[in-house]
């Protein structure tokens, strides 16, 4: 094709329309998108607050009252923790069906209730948590026979992990 | 509130039948404890992910409640058995009612 000065300036002219159609049609996907955002940002006021369980709370809700005995279930973690804001645990509890971790000196104690199914490899989990404070953090697993283990280690944090 | 939310999940290509793997997981969100003061000197209003589920081929590996104490982007890591090839469903449940999915699939070798 013989490019003129005429027919670059249609080329370019036709160029742009398509720059702006797809820019329009780039607006109208992000207005699409920002409209879910709006009703999540209002779900997220009505969202209920659960009431902060006490330690006690948490222990009686997991046992029904139970004996929980030391031993059958180790909990890893660190002596010391530098960042309150992310301290690597790790519970393992072989022959457990739920294990619940709680960290006894945070405004709300409950950490994580793990219920395992007929897939999982072994009873164990490894995740990071937020202390606010240095603090005792038990562990306790429901085992498979009904009876309760217990573990409990304590992590000094250095810089706590609650805002505030 | 949680934008820019993106699960990440490390599970192996393939295993041998009955092999126990190790998965990793992870997912951005910011975990909002409701204890944190915003710069207005108001409480930041809890948002958190509150529930993680796992299944393998609809047979549940992990089920977890979440509390606030579980740190930004939640990380897990937990032990799967697979007997046979499959996918890996794997849910986080927002404060929100916001709902993220994530799959993989697995192998037997």
């Amino acid at each position: 094709m013989e490019l003129n000065r005429r027919k670059a300036i249609a080329l370019g002219a036709g160029g742009a329309a398509v720059v702006a159609f797809a820019g329009s049609a780039l607006a109208q996907a992000a207005t699409d998108a920002a409209a879910p955002a709006a009703d999540a940002a209002v779900n997220t006021a009505a969202a209920p607050q659960t009431e902060a369980k006490t330690v006690e709370q948490w222990i009686e809700e997991f046992t029904g009252g139970a004996e929980v005995t030391e031993g059958g279930i180790t909990l890893t973690a660190p002596e010391i923790a530098e960042n309150g804001n992310t301290v690597p645990i790790e519970v393992d509890a072989e022959g457990a069906s739920e294990i619940l971790v709680l960290a006894t000196g945070n405004p709300t104690p409950g950490v994580t209730i793990t219920k395992f199914g007929e897939a999982a490899g072994s009873r164990k989990i490894a995740t990071r948590i937020r202390l606010a404070e240095t603090q005792d953090i038990t562990a306790i697993a429901k085992m498979d026979d009904g009876s309760f283990k217990q573990a409990t280690s304590n992590v000094k944090v250095t810089i706590g992990g609650c805002g505030g | 509130m949680a934008e820019n939310v993106k699960p990440r999940v490390k599970v192996p290509k393939s295993a041998s039948a009955g092999e126990v793997i190790t998965i990793k997981s992870l997912i951005s969100h910011p975990m909002e404890s409701g204890q944190r003061k915003g710069p207005d000197g108001n409480l930041v209003p809890r948002s958190i992910i509150n529930r993680f589920t796992v299944e393998l081929n609809g047979k549940n590996v992990i089920d977890m409640q979440l509390e606030p104490a579980i740190s930004t982007n939640p990380y897990i890591e937990f032990d799967a058995k697979v007997d046979e090839a499959g996918e890996f469903k794997f849910t986080w449940y927002d404060d929100d009612g916001s709902v993220y999915e994530e799959t993989a699939e697995i192998e037997i070798s």
